[in-house]
């Protein structure tokens, strides 16, 4: 997703690389590594709303409704968006 | 961007769970997604719906990581140093060069340096500062290089964490730990494994893993390969 963003010029690789940097040195980070994955999503997060691209809670909301998205899919099936119920009202 | 893969912990989670009587609403067709695979999932829903990434785009990029490129080709950039003194002259001068002529360009532009192993010195690559890696020779790295106590240790103590990986040096030979940047990459050009004589470039291609070219290995033995 990274590299998709930074081939189509929405930020540099030191951008990308700063922004990363800063994260492992937040306190309560894990000193095994495991949370790498965590400082990598804060980073992404945090650079996609300096650009104005998305704001915390456009990505708080759609986080909400993935997770009403997939309670409301039947196990085995695709958890798709659209599956949201409160989506379906709010077209309905 | 590997979505596909916290779907398969969320379904090992669910079929876990869902064997056991959770006294809450957790009944059979209910699926839950954990906190990161949900917030991943909405970061790539908001950025396909501003037409800044393409899903099946992203896809190819880990692809092409994880499959076509992989330590491949740096595995053949070490195998023709082996061979051909000639590139291998030009691979310890200019090693962003001599890479890029064969094809294998640094995808954000970082420049490469190869550190080549001789009988006196071992040389192993740490990014201390955050992950950076030579994407365009080894591929993705691997999972331990971007953990916080190799990053560390391989700087205070790089003779234990080479005998963690296996590796026992003799005790007069030099390790040298070379901190990857942002701007310079490292690639680590084994010692070529004694009993190869004659061999062709792919054949010795082979012998060349991943770690060895990290420098938490060495090339393989030709019995092993």
């Amino acid at each position: 997703m990274v590299v998709a963003l930074h081939e189509r010029g929405l930020f540099s690789w030191d951008e990308w690389a700063h922004t990363l940097s800063g994260e492992p040195k937040a306190p309560g980070v894990a000193a095994d590594g495991s949370d790498y994955f965590h400082c990598w999503l804060r980073a992404l997060e945090r650079m996609l709303a300096a650009k104005g691209v998305a704001a915390a809670f456009e990505i708080d909301d759609l986080t909400q409704a993935w997770h009403r998205a997939a309670r409301a899919t039947p196990h085995g099936k695709p958890i798709l968006l659209e599956n949201d119920p409160e989506a379906v009202a709010r077209r309905g | 961007m590997t979505i596909h893969d916290h779907d398969h912990d969320h379904d090992h989670d669910h079929d876990h769970g869902h064997d056991h009587d959770h006294g809450h609403h957790h009944h059979d067709h209910d699926n839950e997604l954990d906190p990161m695979a949900a917030r991943v999932r909405a970061l790539e829903t908001i950025l396909t719906r501003r037409g800044l990434v393409d899903p099946a785009a992203i896809d190819v990029i880990v692809d092409t990581y994880e499959t076509k490129v992989g330590p491949r080709n740096g595995a053949r950039v070490v195998a023709k140093a082996w061979s051909d003194p000639v590139f291998a002259d030009w691979l310890r001068r200019d090693a962003t060069a001599a890479i890029a002529s064969l094809g294998y360009a640094g995808r954000q532009g970082e420049h490469m340096q190869a550190v080549f192993n001789t009988p006196d010195t071992h040389n192993m690559v740490v990014c201390t500062l955050c992950s950076c890696y030579p994407w365009s020779v080894l591929g993705l790295p691997p999972v331990w290089y971007k953990a916080p106590p190799y990053r560390s240790r391989a700087v205070i103590d790089p003779r234990g964490v080479l005998a963690e990986f296996g590796v026992e040096l003799p005790a007069d030979k030099a390790i040298r730990v070379w901190d990857s940047t942002a701007e310079l990459r490292y690639l680590v050009v084994p010692e070529r494994p004694a009993g190869t004589e004659g061999w062709n470039e792919e054949q010795l291609a082979a012998l060349v893993t991943r770690d060895s070219m990290i420098g938490t290995g060495l090339a393989r033995e030709p019995e092993a390969a």
